[in-house]
């Protein structure tokens, strides 16, 4: 294994590892305040649409579509996988016809 | 007292000061699709590290060491000798800025554990796992050990996959073709689904949206997930004050 290689790998993995611990580290032992704990309890949700808002608009209307009967499925049932099952199903169904 | 209360308001309806092996085992089964479509990805990162010009070995480190989808694929295009490794290291910093506030959504919960053991499941924190780990707090099932059985599974499978690409070398099938990298997309719209509140999420959810829309235009990596993500619960506190 080459030293730079190794080196690259290794600072990577650190930043990485900071990036997953960092949280909880600044979090850890401090009782947040009012407006702090209801911004995190805001976070998830708003990080979720941020990751797949942009991922559902690239994805086209294939991939729209799909979403959108996954969410419908989870509605309806309250369960995951099914949701997991219908959005892999339709956007390869949707793909396949619309390409 | 005051900090026990905080603190639980924040950690929604559960505690998780248990960790049991129990709890590591529900996170592995919750994790199995992920894991088994996210074969696909493994094997695509090892097929294109050997085309980069990395040993086997290095490409294992690399999956082993760093454990993140995204930041090795981006780190592929800047895999030209000499290594820029200090563009590789800011590179990988934006690309996994967003689990800073991943992790203090979840600091409630694993604050109570040991620092080896929350410290230990920092490394196991991923998109998906924190994904998986926020629908079992609002069942009320959080383990503290979930999210390291979770990430082990996965973890396992992106290692494994990544020799196995490596090893073929020859070109894969498109994975997009059999819709096996929309198994995500698919969980983070159902789980959305379920923490749908109408009014109260509208507003928040709907600056997140456009936030990252256009971050995602402007901005290169994956900035957009924490810009949105910070815009919208800022917006949420807001209203939540009013």
């Amino acid at each position: 294994m080459r030293t730079d290689a190794t080196l690259a790998i290794l600072a990577m993995a650190l930043v990485t590892y900071g990036t997953r611990a960092g949280g909880f580290w600044l979090m850890r032992g401090l009782p947040p305040s009012r407006r702090l704990a209801a911004a995190l309890r805001h976070m998830p949700g708003a990080l979720l649409v941020a990751i797949v808002a942009p991922l559902a608009l690239a994805s086209g209307m294939a991939g729209i579509v799909a979403l959108a009967g996954a969410a419908l499925i989870a509605i309806r049932t309250g369960r995951v996988l099914p949701a997991l099952v219908a959005g892999v199903a339709l956007v390869a169904l949707l793909r396949a016809i619309l390409h | 007292m005051r900090e026990t209360i905080t603190r639980d308001e924040l950690a929604g309806d559960a505690e998780a000061a248990t960790f049991t092996a129990s709890g590591a085992l529900l996170g592995a089964r919750r994790a199995l699709p992920l894991a088994i479509t996210g074969l696909a990805d493994g094997l695509v990162f090892g097929v294109l590290a050997r085309q980069a010009g990395m040993s086997l070995g290095e490409a294992l480190l690399m999956s082993g060491a760093v454990n993140t989808g995204t930041a090795q694929f981006v780190a592929l295009g800047l895999w030209v000798a000499p290594l820029p490794v200090v563009a590789l290291a800011a590179t990988t910093l934006v690309v996994g800025a967003r689990h800073l506030l991943m992790g203090a959504t979840l600091a409630a919960h694993l604050g109570r554990l040991s620092p080896l053991r929350r410290y230990g499941s920092a490394f196991f924190l991923t998109d998906e796992t924190w994904a998986l780990a926020l629908r079992e707090r609002a069942l009320g099932t959080l383990d503290g050990a979930f999210i390291m059985g979770g990430g082990l599974a996965l973890f396992a499978s992106w290692v494994v996959s990544t020799a196995g690409g490596y090893l073929a070398g020859a070109s894969l099938r498109d994975p997009a073709r059999w819709g096996l990298d929309f198994v995500f997309p698919a969980l983070v719209v159902a789980l959305l689904a379920g923490m749908w509140r109408g009014r109260a999420t509208l507003a928040p959810w709907g600056v997140a949206a456009a936030v990252a829309l256009a971050a995602a235009v402007l901005l290169p990596g994956k900035w957009y997930i924490l810009l949105g993500g910070i815009a919208g619960a800022v917006v949420g506190a807001l209203r939540d004050a009013d």
